[in-house]
């Protein structure tokens, strides 16, 4: 009988670094975005723990550490966006409502299709967030009375989905900026899709990172508003 | 690198506090982003000092979403009951925010910057 380790933050951070690293490895031999590691490591790590019979909180220990990273993260954005703070002033008209218009389609386009295809209120309200990024999006759910629970794994879905395919579809709508691509990227699928446009260009990744805040912001006001017209 | 690290624990922990004290419903961390940016911008802080614990964080990113993803498994049962509408709904509604965002974007962006922006 062996002792049991995985209650201790070190596996779950062991883990979790592990995972990722042969995660990018795959992804760079393979040039797949299909295999996007964030969510191949995810899916590796679920899978392990439930073959292991090890419960979710033992690793949460580690993965709490992981996370808290993701605050200084968010700070740290500060950082290129004044690096490149004379581009982005210039293109301030273009940056500002392209979010609003974006955030806006997001609400409206996420509970309208839940809406039809018959979801449920706590659905509807729980999805309605969903490209906000993880902190703002939970802190939104609770205050519109949705289930922060729900929201969070939608959150990181819409994420995973951004990273893989936004690149390649600005590309095929024939979109020429970079500005616009990044900026698309980040409004949809905050962090995740920030974190790959960041590989892609830098410009891309910094506008991602300013659209995070910009649709964290907008989405925190204009939601309760179209509730109380809905 | 330390001192960066104070730097951006201290503008986030400045960010909670301004938006506990004030209720506001703006998150402490894109508050303490705002705050690092003002300070840069009113060279209080130097960007030198900050560079490489930013890169590092930046750079890495998306390792620090992992955990939030693994908490999914807490809540199979929850995705399960509807997952038709929520999986539906999540997805086409990203390709329609990309699609609105770049589109109104590309056409008030400054055409000159077309295709420019690449780190050279």
């Amino acid at each position: 009988m062996t002792p049991d380790v995985s209650d201790m933050p070190l596996f779950g951070i062991t883990l979790t670094l592990t995972v990722f690293v042969l995660a990018q490895r795959l992804y760079r031999r393979t040039g797949s975005v299909w295999l996007n590691p964030v969510l191949v490591s995810i899916l590796a790590i679920i899978t392990l723990l439930l073959v292991a019979g090890i419960p979710y909180r033992n690793y949460a220990r580690g993965g709490e550490l992981v996370t808290f990273l993701l605050g200084p993260a968010v700070v740290a954005l500060a950082v290129p966006l004044y690096q490149r703070r004379l581009e982005i002033w210039r293109s301030k008209r273009a940056i500002l409502l392209g979010v609003l218009c974006g955030s806006l389609a997001s609400i409206v386009s996420a509970c309208g299709i839940a809406w039809l295809l018959g979801g449920s209120r706590d659905v509807i309200i729980s999805i309605a967030p969903k490209s906000v990024t993880a902190p703002i999006a939970i802190g939104i759910a609770e205050r519109i009375g949705g289930i922060p629970a729900l929201t969070a794994p939608v959150v990181v879905m819409t994420g995973c989905l951004g990273a893989m395919c936004g690149a390649e579809f600005c590309r095929r709508l024939g979109i020429r900026t970079h500005l616009a691509a990044g900026l698309a990227v980040g409004t949809a699928a905050h962090g995740i899709g920030t974190a790959r446009m960041l590989e892609i260009d830098r410009l891309s990744g910094t506008v991602a990172g300013l659209a995070i805040g910009l649709n964290g912001l907008v989405t925190t006001f204009l939601l309760p508003l179209l509730m109380a017209l809905a | 690198m330390i001192r960066g690290f104070a730097i951006l624990f201290g503008c986030q922990l400045l960010g909670e506090l301004l938006t506990r004290t004030t209720g506001w419903p703006v998150p402490g961390n894109v508050l303490g982003m705002t705050l690092l940016l003002v300070a840069l911008m009113l060279d209080v802080v130097r960007l030198e000092w900050v560079t490489e614990a930013a890169e590092l964080l930046l750079t890495n990113m998306a390792l620090l979403f992992i955990p939030v993803g693994v908490a999914v498994m807490q809540y199979f049962d929850l995705l399960a009951r509807e997952w038709l509408p929520i999986v539906t709904a999540t997805v086409l509604s990203t390709f329609v925010v990309i699609a609105v965002t770049a589109l109104v974007a590309d056409r008030l962006a400054d055409p000159s910057q077309a295709g420019g922006g690449d780190d050279s």
